[in-house]
């Protein structure tokens, strides 16, 4: 099992316990994570999974793809460099013990 | 309000959508969520898309089971509400009745079932139960005859293909997805579906089902081992029209989504709202104004009114390896201008109405935005620049 740690926007940390080959996203909603919408349900037609990824992991879920970018730029919160769509982040091994904080809002 | 108990007929996207946003707006009281299907509420669109593919129905669960008792919502699931009593402020729920201060009817669709011959060998494709039936059917199955040329039937198509499956479909209108769509854009659709092999019979309804195949308006006759249905929709009024609200092509809500009694609700694909463009009471079958709506009514529930319903529409549809999306409304006689391949600007008289693409999601995403501006662009200024929306849309960062 590969740990992530979401921090929602007013410092509630959750650590939960997601596969190989989940999305971010999905363990979120699996878990009834507040601070992720995923409205379209991991279609990458909304932007309402945004992220930011933990400093210390950015370099393991690597940057946003273009198309992603594209959604990002509709995004409620203030993208950072750091911002991604958790829907577009798969857990593997290399993952385990991610950390991704949450904006204040999606919508 | 922020207490009193607030009533949902209806656990879909929607309905679950009001009872997370009812607290999140920080209702108090007591929120009861209805649903007449078994088990947790759970999404839609996948259905006719990645769970078709995968069968991994797990992954479609709105929110754990927990997630309701963490939030105090009570989800009633498998129940059915029998009736409202206006007068009372009372649903009846088989031998139960709650009392409620507000009531938000999310009760959505049913399958559209055409009046022909054999109609009941056809498999339908709108709730969980029925992709599980479908999946298990297409397994072993060899030759599939679509009924209805729209999202639904085009989706499953593109994945009855990707299986190898012999695909037929048959749709009356003479063109595909010719409610919601430019006829430049149906016809890049039908090239793409055809080149994946699906055959299309357009013009062509069906007025018979066999044993083993289908008979066209044509006469012709197609075999086909498995048949869908997927010829539209209608919403689910009746609960709405026994309790005497204003129904007409769906439950008719102000601008505020109010029905015909202040204290009554509706949202979603069941009900008729007033288009901010052009006054029109339209209805519309998307996640996105289900939720949108849902957001918008528990504001108005908790804090007051709020502003006039005006969010900007949007669709979705993914067939084979082209995702289809729609940002805003267009009427069947808009105008249509092709701009490259992939991309249908449409017109209603001189203003942007709606912006069609395939795989194209940073125009999509720039439409929103343009389309959100009252009033929308006009035809001059876009062509001025060349219909490059990045360059309108720049003017808002300005």
């Amino acid at each position: 099992m590969i740990k992530v740690t979401f921090i929602e926007y007013d410092g509630t940390r959750t650590t939960v316990e997601g596969r190989n080959g989940d999305s971010v996203m999905s363990l979120a909603a699996a878990q009834g994570i507040d601070g992720i919408v995923a409205e379209c349900g991991g279609g990458m037609m909304c932007a309402t999974c945004h992220c930011y990824v933990d400093d210390k992991w950015f370099a393991r879920t690597g940057p946003r793809s273009d198309d992603e970018a594209d959604m990002l730029d509709c995004a409620v919160a203030e993208v950072r460099q750091t911002s991604r769509l958790s829907c577009q982040i798969t857990l593997s091994d290399a993952l385990d013990g991610l950390v991704v904080h949450l904006p204040e809002t999606q919508v | 309000m922020n207490d009193g108990h607030v009533v949902i007929v209806g656990a879909g996207q929607g309905g679950v959508q009001a009872a997370l946003s009812l607290r999140q707006e920080g209702h108090g009281g007591a929120i009861t969520l209805i649903g007449d299907e078994e088990g947790l509420p759970y999404q839609r669109p996948p259905l006719s898309k990645d769970y078709l593919k995968t069968g991994q129905a797990e992954r479609l669960a709105l929110r754990p089971a927990d997630y309701f008792d963490r939030k105090a919502i009570n989800l009633w699931t498998g129940r059915r509400v029998d009736g409202i009593d206006r007068a009372a402020r009372r649903v009846h729920v088989g031998q139960d009745t709650l009392t409620y201060d507000r009531l938000i009817l999310a009760t959505g669709t049913r399958n559209l079932i055409p009046p022909i011959p054999g109609i009941g060998r056809a498999f339908g494709l709108r709730t969980l139960a029925e992709a599980k039936g479908l999946r298990d059917a297409l397994n072993g199955t060899r030759r599939i005859a679509v009924i209805g040329g729209g999202f639904i039937g085009l989706e499953v198509a593109a994945v009855a293909r990707a299986g190898r499956h012999e695909v037929h479909v048959a749709e009356a209108a003479p063109r595909l997805m010719s409610r919601v769509l430019s006829p430049q854009m149906s016809e890049r659709f039908r090239a793409k579906h055809e080149a994946l092999g699906t055959r299309f019979h357009l013009g062509n309804g069906v007025t018979e089902l066999r044993d083993g195949c289908i008979v066209l308006a044509s006469g012709e006759t197609i075999d086909a081992d498995l048949v869908l249905l997927a010829a539209g929709v209608r919403p689910n009024t009746e609960l709405a029209e026994a309790a005497g609200l204003a129904v007409d092509n769906g439950v008719v809500v102000d601008p505020l989504l109010r029905t015909s009694d202040p204290e009554i609700y509706a949202l979603g694909d069941c009900c008729a709202f007033p288009d901010p463009e052009s006054g029109n009471h339209v209805r519309l079958e998307s996640v996105q104004a289900a939720t949108d709506q849902a957001r918008a009514i528990a504001r108005t529930i908790v804090h007051g009114a709020q502003e006039p319903y005006a969010k900007v529409p949007w669709f979705w549809s993914d067939q084979a390896d082209w995702k289809l999306q729609i940002a805003g409304l267009a009427d069947p006689d808009a105008t249509s201008v092709t701009v490259g391949e992939d991309t249908v600007f449409r017109f209603s008289g001189n203003r942007l109405c709606a912006v069609e693409t395939i795989n194209n999601a940073k125009v999509h995403m720039q439409a929103r935005k343009l389309l959100a501006r009252r009033p929308a662009p006009a035809y001059d200024d876009l062509a001025r620049c060349g219909f490059d929306l990045g360059r309108e849309t720049e003017k808002d960062r300005v």
